[in-house]
């Protein structure tokens, strides 16, 4: 069981220390892929025992703690524990993130032919495999928040791969910093809950007991919420930060910047969801605790995103940059899955929606990020205003695309379709408002997709300089099996409450194929893509007059709303400006200022007092004289 | 002990002869000038220790036998100083205590 999480590791280390003697390019990758690969099969594995053999007992699945060490105490109850936690959600986040991993490790072997850095990016991308496996295991809050760091620091170092390129090194410390601000809170929380709950694991945590010790005994009221709702709360932050909810999203879009493998594995499919999986691993928490308060702001945080990040979407001209505020717009909705959601039975329908949408969007977005690198790759721009026609000269991407694009905007059978329907129905239960924009977000993610892809694939056709094709086989290989994915999962998961739940207690769920939510979201997605077909297939002017039509409001979501002025405001001319340069001038001349005063006082005084040194034998007799008689006086008149 | 003369007048005379030594050794520029003074200030304390063993403490020796022992000592400074006093000539070809200042700051 340890091996899936070691097995990176190793290899990270194996490709990270003997760099240099795996020059001959191939061989780090056959390094990497084989030890994802195993992971892989071990995850698989792994699942295939859990909810198929020894999971389910008593109707319920069971948790197992296969290991756990301790590794610094505090008391009784308190520790920080190294440990791996199997429970359903944990042990489908293995098969997600494995999975992704490996076709990730598969496709760079074509994608990052010929860089200079061969293997350096494949120990990199084994760090990130270990960090993000061992979170995704973890069996205490704090294992957590350290394997959190951990995927940050490999983020960073994926981010800025290009380290020679000023932006790519820019957008790494963004993202660095911004999630570490993030993760500044989800401390403070983290050590709130372990002062005023007494424990850290993750078990207990959850358990019944612990709920109830903490209804009776509510600790400190801050504005009218108890100690463990904030506590709560500066956890979701942490979260929200690395999923890139509004406001800490900033980092997303410039997260680009990394090559497209990176883009694909982290930034769409694991990192990012790492804070639904939080909310989700301590959901009873979240649910119990004053009434849901915590979850009630996860819902709103989650919505907003979405439909804001939605927006956006619909103005951006690099492939890349859609893509990365589509996957923004969907974590919002596993947000909003999960805020809604309520706990026993078919009322869990939120939760189970959130992370079947979790496991669908991984693969679609997945499959979406690598095909825009074949097409990057082909066309040498990140731009759609380079692209067009490419139907015919690249027919595997083409497809493969429309099948993601078609899951992404809910239309059945694929994976989407499930998981989108069964989010909105959970917000329908709970609120009209959150309903509404999601039903509203959904319309849009189809229109800005097929927008994508009419634009990329189609809109007539055009000459090319060279002729883009799809070269290597490592990379259509994996878009290829993420596309039969999309297209299978959908509906042989589909009562995916048959394993994951709240509760931990499989209910049965069937979409209702009548009813008017679900015709009516699919008639919205039709109608986003009929809109994009009429807009995008052949070149038109609609585009330029809609554009038009909305005036202002287009420039504004096009500059995305102005949030990076607003932070470079805020850090520039505050933070900078009226804080930090005062206290380094301060530093600079008051406190370095005492020093030097006191050093350049001891010259001054030595310069005086040198004189009286000079060498001649007489005046230093005279010394001798004075001093003689100066004892002599002394003696004198103390009477000694 | 010298009939009809009192201790006291043979302390101020050993302390007037110390204080010339004294003054001269402060005074003089000629290196050996310096050296003679201080062998006046020497042998003035040596008088000072003869004279009080002989008037005030008769019984004891120690006071005469300290005396040999400073003139034993002013030799052996002498013959030091001396030496040092031919390096300075040497080196400089004068004996004035202006050319001995550079052990200075």
């Amino acid at each position: 069981m340890i091996w899936i999480p070691a097995l990176p590791l190793i290899s990270f280390l194996l490709l990270g220390l003997f760099n240099r003697y795996f020059r001959k390019e191939p061989v780090a990758g056959y390094v990497g892929v084989a030890s994802l690969g195993t992971a892989w099969v071990l995850a698989l594995y792994t699942a295939w025992k859990y909810f198929f053999e020894v999971g389910l007992q008593n109707g319920q699945y069971v948790p197992f703690t296969p290991f756990k060490w301790e590794w610094i105490h505090f008391t009784d109850k308190l520790s920080i524990d190294m440990g791996i936690l199997l429970d359903p959600i944990s042990v489908m986040m293995l098969v997600v993130v494995t999975t992704i991993s490996f076709m990730v490790h598969i496709y760079s072997i074509g994608y990052m032919h010929g860089d200079e850095g061969f293997a350096r990016f494949y120990a990199y991308l084994s760090l990130f495999s270990f960090s993000m496996l061992s979170l995704v295991l973890a069996s205490n809050i704090f294992q957590i928040y350290i394997f959190w760091e951990l995927v940050g620091v490999s983020s960073f170092l994926l981010i800025g791969y290009y380290f020679v390129k000023p932006s790519a090194i820019a957008a790494a410390k963004k993202a660095f910093i911004v999630t570490r601000f993030a993760d500044f809170f989800f401390l403070v929380g983290i050590l709130m809950i372990g002062y005023f709950v007494g424990t850290f694991d993750i078990e207990t945590l959850n358990s019944e007991g612990t709920i109830a010790w903490i209804a009776q005994h509510p600790g400190p009221v801050f504005m009218g919420l108890s100690v463990v709702t904030w506590a709560l709360i500066l956890i979701f932050v942490g979260g929200a930060g690395k999923s890139a909810m509004f406001p800490l999203h900033i980092w997303l879009p410039d997260a680009m910047e990394g090559p497209t493998p990176v883009s694909a594995l982290i930034h769409a499919a694991t990192m990012v969801v790492a804070g639904v999986y939080l909310v989700a691993r301590m959901f009873p928490l979240f649910y119990h605790v004053d009434n849901g308060f915590a979850l009630r702001i996860v819902a709103a945080v989650g919505t907003f995103s979405a439909l804001f990040a939605a927006i956006i979407a619909l103005t951006q001209e690099d492939i890349k940059r859609v893509l990365a505020y589509s996957t923004m717009s969907q974590i919002g909705y596993m947000m909003m899955a999960l805020g809604v959601s309520g706990y026993e039975g078919v009322e869990g329908l939120g939760y189970m929606a959130g992370m079947f949408h979790l496991f669908t969007h991984a693969m679609f977005k997945a499959l979406l990020f690598l095909i825009a690198g074949v097409v990057i790759h082909a066309v040498h721009s990140n731009l759609m205003k380079d692209m067009g026609g490419l139907h015919k000269y690249m027919p595997i991407a083409s497809w493969t695309f429309l099948i993601a694009a078609l899951a992404i905007s809910g239309i059945p059978p694929m994976a989407g379709f499930y998981s989108k329907d069964e989010i909105l129905h959970a917000a329908f239960e709970y609120s009209f408002i959150i309903w509404l924009t999601g039903f509203l977000v959904a319309g849009l993610t189809a229109f800005y997709m097929f927008r994508l892809y009419f634009r990329i694939f189609h809109n007539g056709t055009r000459e090319y300089h060279h002729r883009p094709k799809e070269d290597s086989r490592a990379m259509t290989g994996p878009l290829i099996f993420l596309a039969v994915l999309t297209l299978t999962v959908g509906w042989v998961f589909t009562p995916f409450s048959e394993y994951v739940t709240p509760t931990r207690v499989p209910f049965h769920y069937h979409i209702h194929w009548g009813s008017p939510l679900v015709l009516g979201s699919m008639a919205i997605a039709l109608t986003g893509i009929l809109a994009a077909y009429f807009f995008y297939y052949k070149p038109t002017e609609y585009p330029q007059k809609v554009a038009r039509a909305f005036g202002i409001t287009y420039k504004w979501a096009k500059d995305k709303f102005y949030m990076d002025e607003l932070y470079l405001f805020v850090t520039k001319r505050i933070i900078f400006d009226k804080i930090s340069k005062p206290a380094a001038w301060f530093d600079r001349n008051v406190v370095d200022g005492m020093m030097d005063a006191l050093g350049n006082t001891t010259v001054w005084i030595s310069n005086r007092i040198k004189g009286l040194q000079s060498g001649r034998l007489q005046e230093y007799g005279i010394y001798f004289v004075y001093g003689v008689v100066v004892l002599i006086m002394v003696f004198y008149f103390l009477n000694f | 002990m010298i009939e009809g003369v009192s201790i006291q007048v043979i302390l101020t005379f050993t302390t007037v002869l110390f204080f010339i030594g004294l003054y001269g050794f402060l005074t003089r520029t000629h290196l050996i000038g310096i050296l003679i003074s201080l062998e006046l200030m020497l042998n003035s304390e040596a008088i000072n220790f003869v004279a009080v063993n002989k008037y005030l403490h008769p019984e004891f020796l120690q006071g005469a036998v300290f005396s040999l022992f400073i003139l034993a000592l002013a030799a052996a400074e002498t013959a030091l100083a001396l030496a040092i006093i031919l390096q300075v000539y040497r080196r400089t070809g004068s004996v004035d205590v202006k050319e001995v200042k550079e052990l200075k700051y």
